[in-house]
């Protein structure tokens, strides 16, 4: 029985695939619960789209590492969308989805040119037993990013969205809060996206937050269970794609879902 | 222990020929205001007057023409305002895990609300929603609260800051005559134990007469300000609200 579960930890591909899975998962179970939390699950599902466009324009200017024109291109995005949302000139999600099209369809016109694209196919789904150490250590740099931002800027952002005049009163940078989190986010949704895939890196940002969301009363509560959700699912849903051979990152989006349904159910009893 | 101060009197606030201006759209145009401590002052007039965008104008929101200063009157000190704004209402959906705590506290303070409670910031949190009998409230989710209750804890939110100046929304929505009564109360109580002024956007004429000390009927720009008698028997008054009947 031993033998069953520590079999899989003498392949140095799992042993990786689980650090990176314990690095990830509490990142996206902090940064989910704001997410979910200011309404841009949307945002950040356009965000994993415009990965493959970034990718495209790097590969038309040449760039020697697409991960790079990949980030920028999210950044900028992240910006850009920003901007335009804070106009008021079109609704939120309708400018998101017309951003997000344009971007996927350039960026799938570019890299399937030639009849080439099947080497970027793996981007959809992901693949995180093909982590290196070396980006092992990018995933830590970026959590360490991450709480570093959570702590000194939680309170502001979290104010901005409760009410962004209130916040605005009481001289918290509205504007600058907002969009160094879209930055943020942009930075963790490229990094991550080659592990976890552009398919379904959205519902893990977004499914333990929200979760944790139907059974939480309080913020401190909202975030304890989101990351407890986030890394069980993680942990489990390494081990059993190992087990039954099946891509990890949907196996992972499975438990999470099956957690939020529980949640569900039950944070509708008690309220 | 309440915290009681005498309003001195002596602060004044001058609002000279504010102007606002939105893309062609000129929406306030010469607002002269001069608004002193320990007053209510009420801001009345039709929808679209432009009695919200004076309010966001204020608080630096929106870019204005013109000039908001705050002075000490016995030395003519100019001093920096601080505006304690108290929305009508906030962003809180069914269901959000937002405790009076975490709202108070990410206003509050810089320690993350998402980490644990501080035991001094909860005290002092309390304290300052005893003022307005809703320190029952503490741990309870904002979205639960009634829109009464929602107004005290704003209110609470609102002094711990010791403003110089209260600007506030009357709340339309969700709240009984009661109520009404109630938060009017609550702004006589202000303005007589705290050093501040009262700034309030109101649509109940009854209310304003009742309670207000100084009334600026606003459209576009100031059509009449003064003592509630002065304003509600004006003739601009009546262009406004036409044969509205209100016992002054």
């Amino acid at each position: 029985m031993t033998m069953f579960f520590t079999e899989w930890m003498q392949y140095g591909f799992m042993r990786s695939a689980f650090a990176a899975v314990l690095l990830i998962t509490p990142l996206f179970g902090i940064l989910g619960t704001m997410i979910v939390e200011r309404k841009m699950a949307f945002f950040s599902d356009a965000l994993g789209h415009s990965a493959l466009t970034g990718i495209a324009v790097g590969v038309v200017l040449g760039v020697s590492d697409t991960n790079v024109s990949m980030l920028l291109f999210a950044i900028v995005f992240a910006l850009l969308l920003n901007m335009l949302a804070g106009r008021g000139m079109a609704a939120n999600d309708t400018l998101i989805s017309v951003f997000s099209s344009f971007s996927i369809a350039l960026g799938l016109v570019i890299l399937s040119k030639g009849g080439n694209f099947s080497q970027y196919s793996s981007l959809l789904v992901g693949d995180i037993l093909s982590i290196s150490k070396k980006e092992l250590f990018y995933l830590a740099a970026i959590l360490v990013v991450t709480l570093a931002f959570w702590a000194a800027c939680f309170n502001s952002l979290s104010a901005v969205s409760i009410h962004r005049t209130l916040a605005k009163s009481r001289r918290i940078p509205a504007a600058f809060m907002e969009n160094l989190f879209a930055v943020l986010t942009a930075l963790i949704v490229t990094v991550s996206i080659k592990w976890v895939g552009i398919l379904i890196i959205n519902a893990l940002l977004i499914l333990p937050a929200a979760a944790s969301r139907n059974i939480s009363q309080n913020l401190r509560e909202y975030h304890f269970f989101s990351i407890l959700f986030s890394m069980f699912s993680g942990i489990f849903g390494l081990l059993v794609s190992y087990f039954i051979n099946a891509a990890t990152g949907p196996v992972i989006v499975i438990f999470a879902s099956v957690i939020y349904f529980i949640t569900y159910s039950y944070g509708s009893r008690i309220q | 222990m309440r915290k009681i101060i005498q309003p001195c009197g002596l602060h004044c606030m001058k609002v000279q020929h504010l102007g606002v201006t939105i893309g062609t759209q000129e929406i306030l145009t010469d607002i002269n205001l001069h608004i002193h401590c320990g007053t209510l002052n009420a801001v009345i007039g039709k929808n679209g007057a432009g009695k919200s965008t004076l309010v966001r104008a204020m608080l630096g929101e929106l870019p204005y023409t013109g000039s908001i200063e705050f002075k000490d009157c016995e030395d003519g000190r100019l001093q920096k305002l601080k505006i304690g704004y108290v929305p009508q209402a906030v962003n809180i959906e069914k269901h959000t895990p937002v405790s009076v705590y975490d709202l108070i506290a990410s206003y509050q303070s810089r320690f993350p609300v998402c980490l644990h409670k501080r035991k001094r910031l909860y005290a002092s949190i309390k304290e300052s929603l005893k003022l307005f009998e809703a320190d029952a409230f503490i741990d309870k989710q904002v979205c639960n609260l009634s829109g009464g209750e929602l107004q005290r804890v704003l209110l609470s939110l609102a002094v711990m800051d010791e403003p110089n100046l209260l600007l506030l929304d009357e709340p339309v929505s969700g709240i009984d005559q009661n109520g009404m009564e109630l938060f009017y109360e609550l702004m006589d109580y202000l303005k007589q134990n705290f050093d501040l002024a009262v700034i309030l956007i109101s649509h109940d004429l009854d209310y304003v007469a009742k309670y207000a000390d100084w009334v600026i009927l606003l459209d576009k720009t100031v059509l009449k300000q003064g003592a509630v008698k002065d304003v509600y028997k004006s003739p601009e008054f009546g262009r406004v609200f036409g044969e509205t009947e209100v016992r002054v």
